[in-house]
């Protein structure tokens, strides 16, 4: 499978590098030149020797993204640290460029409950966070 | 008053202060949404109740500035993506009748297009037609164009060279889908050419075309078509 990843902050290289380790083809996109390094991280040799690809270019830019290859992807993913960053770019991967797996990471659980519904395919941290935080409370309220 | 409107306008900068002050001025009930503290707080000493502090971008902040019952939203933050969003939201979730977005980054245009949010006003778009219309030898200048109903209407300067000076209007085989609507001349001024007009180099001629068969009427008009 070939996965383009748009935004490789802590999420976006960890999913990375696991595709990778996996098997798979991994294009990275971020407009942060530094993020190269972040790649490397427990990497033996290079991201590229890994067989890693790396665009530096902003996610709303076509040709950043043609780039990046997204004409070819199986999977895209939308991990940079703008909520309405992710849900464009993921709406724009899955419409201007029919990418079958289309996943967008948006940290608000509205924003992400609606477009969920609009059939974007969303996590949403925030609320994984809220349920344990509920579920660690109730358990100890339960037992006092 | 009977045209009056409720208009929420994102982002207080100096298009979004300007506009809310404007529409305010012509009777609009109007809210203005500001998510920076500083620049809501300068905003918040004129327009007072009519500023609200928050992330348009959060729904809750959206229907807090009562969405749900505005006649227009106009997303003019300096984000792409954030007025994208708002627009998107504005128009499939609330069902606002009319959105307007503001465009920064032109080359962000086929995205406000993919997503459905129209209009939409890029002010690097409008200076360079401005540009355009004061460079005549620039060739097609769009005066108007409706995009949803297939309609615009553009200027052309004739040059010495283009084939249709010293032609008769009525002898003109225009191209299907377009007509002359107006000939601009030195000392005359415009007027609407009747059959017996005859085109001189120098005019500006209007007309209103179908957008796919405007490189036919440039290559009519200009010095390479075939203009008899």
């Amino acid at each position: 499978m070939f996965v383009v990843i748009v935004g490789c902050g802590r999420v976006g290289s960890t999913v990375a590098r696991s595709m990778l380790r996996e098997g798979h083809d991994v294009s990275c996109l971020d407009e942060d030149p530094e993020v190269h390094a972040r790649l490397e991280v427990g990497l033996e040799t290079s991201w590229e020797d890994a067989g890693g690809q790396f665009t530096v270019g902003t996610a709303l830019e076509t040709d950043a993204l043609d780039a990046a290859g997204v004409e070819k992807a199986d999977a895209f993913v939308a991990s940079t640290n703008g909520d309405n960053t992710n849900i464009i770019i993921a709406q724009i991967a899955k419409r201007r460029y029919n990418v079958p797996t289309v996943v967008a990471r948006i940290l608000d659980p509205l924003r992400a409950e609606w477009y969920e519904k609009q059939g974007v395919k969303t996590i949403c941290p925030t609320n994984f966070a809220i349920r344990m935080l509920e579920e660690e409370l109730m358990g100890t309220a339960g037992d006092g | 008053m009977a045209d009056r409107k409720y208009m929420i306008v994102i982002g207080a900068g100096k298009v979004g202060w300007n506009l809310a002050r404007e529409l305010i001025e012509k009777g609009n009930e109007v809210t203005l949404i500001e998510n920076n503290r500083d620049s809501y707080l300068t905003v918040e000493q004129e327009l007072e109740h009519g500023v609200q502090y928050g992330d348009a971008s959060e729904l809750w902040v959206l229907e807090r500035a009562g969405i749900s019952r505005a006649d227009m939203v106009i997303a003019v933050t300096g984000d792409d993506e954030d007025n994208m969003l708002i627009c998107q939201v504005a128009k499939e979730k609330y069902l606002v009748d009319r959105i307007i977005a503001r465009v920064n980054n032109p080359r962000n245009r086929p995205h406000f297009e993919l997503l459905g949010v129209r209009p939409y006003v890029s002010a690097t778009d409008l200076i360079l037609r401005v540009i355009e219309h004061e460079v005549p030898d620039y060739g097609l200048v769009h005066l108007l164009d409706l995009p949803e109903e297939r309609l615009e209407i553009i200027e052309m300067l004739l040059t010495d060279d283009s084939r249709v000076h010293g032609q008769r209007v009525g002898d003109l085989n225009m191209p299907a889908g377009s007509l002359l609507i107006s000939v601009l001349r030195e000392g005359e001024g415009g007027f609407v050419p009747g059959p017996d007009t005859v085109l001189e180099a120098g005019d500006e001629v209007l007309a209103v075309l179908d957008p796919s068969v405007e490189e036919d009427l440039k290559a009519f008009f200009g010095p390479d078509g075939n203009g008899s």
